[in-house]
């Protein structure tokens, strides 16, 4: 077999892998944009914010030490204990569930009926808003996020490879166990929409407000608990991210590579959304190994989203999504 | 009292439709006008002019044409860093290339240019409405910064990588490069700001602004009634990237003097004339006014307060900063969703009736 061709492959693969760490992410959007028609552009920060919170309780660390200590003059740094990784997850999502009550008490109730633009927008405030509330809650150095997920090269997969083509590929441990949370993460989603009571509430209230609300659906239970599973996403999200590159700013910023994700799938299709995650993950590794050398590089910035530009000119409504009609 | 239409007698058609039709207004802005050009550049010093005066008069520039496209024919666009960053290096290779020709010239053309290629990432706006176009912009906001990044002619090959301003002079001031006075600059970009927000307001007052707005309001309707789609959005596009490049070549060569495109016109640019418009109001041009202030003024006097007045350390100013911008956004899409112009108008609906408002 050529090498070019077995470069292409385990880029492929890595492409995969990548692919599906932006599909969790988009899986978050899709959910608050179904169940309430708001395109959630906070749900990086979130990822972002939950991941800090959740090595701020790990650690030990003081909510607001750094403020506290500039206000008063005092030398507070940590509670000086460790709390296991598990108990600190089931804490931090305790923490998501409070931001979405608030959340959906202080900002959305009152811009129920609003246009989506504004919605929108207001998310875009949001997203400021949290990145401020988890720098001065936790301090913005980049921190190390370890819950004990395997890391490092896959030896079988390496060997194996090896053995076959005489050339071992590359896959990161973190990457399998990515793909196979996203899968069940996925699975488990399915199963709540379609077989708990709480669920067809949700579809319910996606699929008419009025109507939901009119058989006796509680809509504000409804939107904070699609919070609470979108800030459970982002949790998830965030600590695949964080224990990949550290827990950092620009982790919110694979929100913005989410944003094309969702485009191509279609926002309202969770498939949709990964479907359009591997395609991108893949479409830009495999552009920036064949087309990257010649222009230069650093191709991954763009490329996703010009991909969907193109996409969206001849597909409007993205792969899954619903056909849009417009009634004057 | 002062302010009424009563007693103002219009006797002709160019006076019925003058932009100030009621006569305070028509000497308050006289008098701005009055103070900005003949009072501040003799009372300024280097500090005021590139903490606050140059940004806001830069950024306002950036917030009309944003606001043109936004506000008034409704077309979200997250691509005005990428925008802005034509500008700037348009301007840039004019200053090199043809430095016999006046600036004024040059910051004119790039944003011609800028104008041509926000038609050019305009034209899928046709097909992909709301937020998919919005995402699409971010398309352009990527391509173009990675663009200037990438391919050396755009910077002149420079070792750094950076784009410099040269000096260039207007009636012999240098008004670019390190050797300027703050009033010069101040003046340059205030002349830019005035003919701007002149052609807008009088844009958005004509023909072309009423078929924006309909688009706007709604576009098959407008379809309709027979405007054309494609050159109300492809003319909104237009306009609109022609004042973000004036804005990006000003910010350039005036204020920033070197620029780097990843840094200087990054996202988080788009984003701040985003907020701009938003919170002055989307669909006027005080409100680019009033937005371009907002977010100008209010990190200096958090700055001034937090890290002047009770001594934090800046980085815990800095997040303040996006919690109280943040915030702010959200009580203001609750509050008013339509700006501090909408704050102005209902202030001014209640002057017309003062002191007797029933």
């Amino acid at each position: 077999m050529p090498e070019q061709l077995i470069f292409g492959m385990e880029v492929f693969l890595n492409g995969l892998m990548a692919g599906v760490l932006y599909a969790l992410v988009a899986l978050g959007f899709v959910l608050i944009y179904k169940a309430s028609g708001i395109f959630n552009y906070a749900q990086g920060v979130m990822a972002l914010f939950s991941a800090l919170t959740l090595v701020g309780i790990m650690e030990g660390q003081v909510p607001f030490g750094h403020l506290v200590n500039a206000i008063f003059g005092t030398e507070i740094h940590g509670f000086g204990w460790h709390v296991p990784a598990f108990a600190a997850i089931l804490l931090t999502m305790g923490v998501m569930i409070l931001l979405a009550w608030c959340v959906q008490r202080f900002v959305f109730r009152d811009l129920v009926g609003q246009e989506p633009i504004i919605l929108f927008m207001a998310t875009i405030g949001l997203a400021y808003f949290l990145e401020g509330v988890g720098d001065l809650m936790w301090g913005s150095e980049i921190k190390k996020l370890d819950v004990g997920l395997p890391q490092g090269i896959n030896a079988v997969i390496d060997e194996t490879t090896f053995e076959w083509f005489g050339y071992g590929f590359f896959i990161d441990n973190l990457d399998i166990v990515a793909t196979i949370i996203a899968a069940l993460l996925v699975a488990a989603l399915v199963v709540f929409a379609q077989y708990t009571k709480q669920g067809r509430a949700m579809r319910a209230v996606a699929d008419d407000h009025q109507a939901a609300l009119s058989v006796g659906i509680s809509l504000s239970f409804v939107w904070v608990m699609v919070w609470s599973v979108a800030g459970f996403v982002a949790l998830v999200a965030g600590i695949m991210w964080g224990t990949k590159s550290g827990v950092q700013f620009s982790l919110s910023l694979i929100a913005l590579k989410a944003l094309p994700v969702l485009m191509l799938g279609g926002f309202t299709s969770i498939p949709g959304a990964i479907v359009g995650g591997l395609i991108i993950g893949v479409g830009e590794k495999l552009f920036e190994f064949a087309v990257g050398p010649l222009v230069g590089g650093a191709t991954e910035n763009w490329f996703a989203y010009v991909l969907a530009l193109v996409f969206l000119v001849f597909r409007p409504q993205g792969l899954f999504g619903e056909k849009i009609i417009e009634r004057v | 009292m002062f302010y009424r239409e009563a007693g103002d007698f219009k006797t002709s058609y160019k006076d019925d439709n003058q932009t100030f039709p009621i006569k305070f207004d028509r000497y308050r802005y006289y008098a701005v006008l009055f103070v900005a050009f003949a009072l501040v550049p003799f009372i300024v010093n280097d500090y005021w002019v590139n903490a606050m005066l140059l940004p806001f008069l830069i950024y306002s520039i950036a917030a009309i044409g944003l606001n043109i496209l936004t506000g008034y024919c409704g077309q979200v666009s997250l691509g005005t860093g990428g925008f802005m960053a034509v500008g700037a290096y348009a301007c840039y290779k004019f200053m090199t290339a043809f430095p016999e020709i006046s600036i004024i010239v040059h910051v004119i053309l790039s944003g011609g240019v800028t104008a041509a290629v926000c038609i050019l990432f305009g034209l899928p706006s046709l097909r992909i409405k709301g937020f998919y176009l919005a995402v699409a912009t971010l398309a352009a906001q990527f391509f173009l910064v990675w663009l200037f990044n990438r391919v050396p002619w755009f910077y002149n090959y420079s070792a750094s990588g950076q784009i410099n301003a040269p000096e260039r002079t207007v009636l012999d001031i240098a008004v670019t490069g390190p050797n300027t006075d703050a009033w010069a600059k101040y003046m340059f970009c205030l002349v830019f700001l005035t003919f701007c927000a002149l052609i807008a307001r009088n844009l958005t007052r004509g023909t072309i602004g009423r078929t924006w707005m309909a688009i706007r309001d709604m576009d098959i309707a407008a379809e309709i009634i027979g405007v054309n789609p494609l050159k109300a959005k492809i003319s909104a596009f237009g306009v609109s990237g022609f004042f973000v490049g004036i804005a990006g070549a000003l910010l350039f060569a005036v204020y920033l003097g070197a620029a780097e495109a990843g840094d200087s016109f990054g996202i988080t640019k788009s984003f701040l004339v985003l907020f701009m418009i938003i919170i002055g109001g989307l669909g006027s041009i005080f409100g680019s006014f009033a937005g371009a202030a907002f977010l100008v003024l209010l990190p200096v006097l958090l700055k001034n307060v937090l890290v002047g007045m009770l001594g934090w350390p800046t980085d815990l100013a800095a997040h303040l900063e996006f919690i109280i911008v943040g915030g702010l956004i959200i009580l203001f899409l609750i509050l008013e969703p339509h700006g501090l112009a909408q704050l102005w108008r209902v202030a001014k609906e209640k002057l017309r009736l003062w002191p007797f408002p029933h």
